[in-house]
């Protein structure tokens, strides 16, 4: 494949494989999902509830070790349309990646949204896990195959705080 | 002491190509590539600077308009044996990242030395581009060098 023409780009390949090893409040979790149940952690300092939880306030900068349970729902803070395709994708376009902080959490973290439409999604919307099915449960975050709309009232965007 | 649970582990992968402009200068040097030529350029002081460049590293003056061939041929400046390549690496046996002054030019260039073992290497040892059999306009249409010797 010769092209005469100038070169005006090259593709730069970036590639990074690693071994990932879970810290201790990363594994904990990771046992609890695995028996179904989302459990965070508590600052002793300043009371937010990490889930899933690192082991440390972000905000303080303290290790945590309080464990407390969170729902498998939750309310959507922010999202993101996607309509690009990519690799290792295998969700139909346009979907949702929504970040949703789970009852008794404070901090979101992102999950794919599905089981409705894109234009449907808005700041505010009650979702709910929909979890893989229980002989396929493993200590992993898969467990969770994504989110759906629960039906619930939204949660007003002003009682949504720091979240948006 | 108890027993710690065991550690969970998983295999990460960040991987995507990226696109990247070139611009003249570089774009230059790569289409000269696909042509199985190595181009430098020059600065004001008349340095020559392989791989060509934009502006002179030592004063930021804009580099001269006209390039000059150089090479095939060179010497090694640097380098470093690499014993247990990685997927990804240009070569699938052991081999040397090295630094190459291309005959012509003052500064070297950063590629892959097909050495056979580390005892063969040394610094000035003279090498030479190896091209790879269908040329695309970038960096890997040199496959590495080789000595010059065995060659």
């Amino acid at each position: 494949m010769s092209d005469a023409g100038p070169v005006k780009s090259i593709v730069t390949p970036t590639h990074l494989e690693y071994e990932y090893t879970a810290t201790g409040a990363q594994a904990e979790f990771l046992r609890q999902i695995g028996q179904g149940r989302l459990r965070g952690q508590r600052c002793d300092e300043c009371g937010k509830v990490y889930c899933p939880p690192s082991g440390a306030c972000a905000r303080c900068g303290l290790p945590t070790s309080e464990w407390v349970d969170v729902a498998d729902r939750g309310t959507v803070s922010t999202f993101c349309i996607v309509r690009v395709p990519s690799e290792n994708i295998e969700v139909k376009l346009p979907y949702c990646a929504a970040n949703i902080v789970l009852d008794g959490s404070d901090v979101p973290f992102i999950a794919l949204l599905q089981e409705c439409e894109v234009s449907e999604v808005r700041i505010g919307m009650r979702v709910q896990a929909v979890w893989r099915a229980r002989e396929l449960w493993e200590p992993t975050f898969e467990n969770i195959r994504w989110f759906k709309p629960s039906g619930e009232p939204d949660v007003p965007v002003e009682r949504l705080g720091d979240w948006v | 002491m108890s027993a710690s649970p065991p550690a969970f582990t998983a295999r990460h992968v960040v991987a995507y190509d990226y696109r990247r402009s070139v611009g003249p200068v570089l774009g230059r040097f790569f289409t000269e590539l696909r042509a199985r030529r190595i181009v430098a350029n020059r600065t004001a002081a008349g340095r020559v600077l392989c791989p060509p460049q934009e502006h002179d590293p030592e004063t930021g003056a804009a580099t001269l308009p006209e390039f000059v061939p150089v090479g095939p041929g060179g010497v090694v400046t640097a380098w470093s044996w690499v014993a247990a390549p990685r997927a990804k690496h240009p070569l699938a046996r052991p081999f040397a990242w090295a630094l190459v002054r291309l005959d012509g030019a003052d500064t070297s260039i950063l590629h892959a030395l097909d050495a056979g073992s580390e005892a063969q290497l040394r610094t000035g040892m003279r090498v030479r581009a190896r091209w790879r059999a269908e040329t695309r306009g970038e960096i890997h249409d040199i496959e590495c060098f080789e000595p010059e010797e065995r060659a």
